[in-house]
């Protein structure tokens, strides 16, 4: 079972409370954009073994969409924060790497 | 004027606790910036209380204010004063980034009474209801089943639930089925 904090109404929810939205940070590439770039915003993505960075909703509760880093290979949970940034905050960054010294990075 | 009833129509089951259709209720929803002054202002006119702090619900005597999530609020009223309401929240609000429904007709409230309240819902619910985290005057939006609901505890063992109409009789159903007669789990 998987439990994240969200951080927008501060409960602990269930996963059956919350809706995935896939892969967090992809850069939407729309109208203009070259085939490659747009090839990769439609369909490629990272799919790790680890430290994936994910945008969920909290369907069942507040409404509201926010981030969360977890594992996927052990659904550790790193962290959870707000869905109006571009990138994970720089402190929870830090703490995966103090947990998984060979992980690549963000 | 039809004659408004609720979705159940003031119905009644008596199990391991009691459940029953608490009736014609009141409830607007406004979203807005919550942290605005004037929002507070307008809400503080209209219904005497101040915007409730994160998952926090507020009641004086018939009116109530649940935080409902970061920019919502879900304001309890007798049934017969929400257009009025709305129309006094509309009034104040005018010109600013605002949303104020009259969803009454839109919600059942149901009530739980007798020790087994957290209990009957921790049947079909992912919430924690531990009286360590769940505490009253916290409303809690989760699921029951696979259908939304929210509640809060009025007290120790009384249970108030709000959920969409559509589904009120369903949820009815399936809360009396859970407040069986000697089917409590006994874990609280
Ligand atoms: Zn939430």
């Amino acid at each position: 079972m998987l439990l994240l904090t969200c951080p927008c109404c501060g409960v602990d929810a269930d996963e059956t409370e919350l809706a995935p939205g896939g892969e967090a940070h992809v850069t939407r590439f729309g109208a203009g954009a070259s085939d490659d770039d747009f090839e990769g915003y439609l369909f490629h993505r990272k799919n790790p073994k680890g430290v994936h960075f994910e945008r969920w909703r909290h369907a069942m509760g507040c409404g509201k969409w926010f981030h969360a880093a977890r594992a996927t290979d052990t659904l550790e949970v790193f962290g959870t924060y707000s869905a109006q940034v571009l990138a994970p905050p720089k402190d929870l960054i830090e703490k995966i790497k103090l947990k998984r010294p060979d992980w690549e990075g963000f | 004027m039809s004659n408004a009833i609720s979705v159940k129509n003031g119905a009644e089951f008596n199990g391991a606790v009691r459940v029953s259709d608490a009736g014609l209720k009141g409830m607007i929803t406004l979203r807005g910036d919550l942290s605005s002054t004037k929002l507070a202002a307008a809400v503080q006119e209209t219904t005497g209380l101040a915007i409730p702090s994160r998952r926090e619900i507020v009641f004086k005597g018939e009116t109530g204010i649940a935080w409902m999530s970061p920019d919502e609020l879900l304001i309890f009223c007798a049934y017969e004063q929400a257009e009025m309401q709305v129309a006094a929240l509309t009034e104040t609000l005018t010109g600013s980034h605002f949303l104020a429904v009259n969803v009454s007709d839109a919600r059942a409230q149901f009530s739980l009474h007798g020790a087994g309240v957290r209990e009957v819902i921790a049947k079909g619910s992912p919430a924690n209801l531990s009286p360590a985290v769940l505490n009253p005057h916290e409303i809690r939006r989760t699921r029951l089943g696979q259908v939304a609901v929210a509640f809060w505890l009025s007290a120790d063992d009384r249970l108030e639930l709000v959920c969409f109409r559509s589904v009120g009789a369903f949820v009815y159903d399936w809360l009396c089925i859970a407040a069986a007669k000697d089917s409590l789990p006994e874990v609280y």
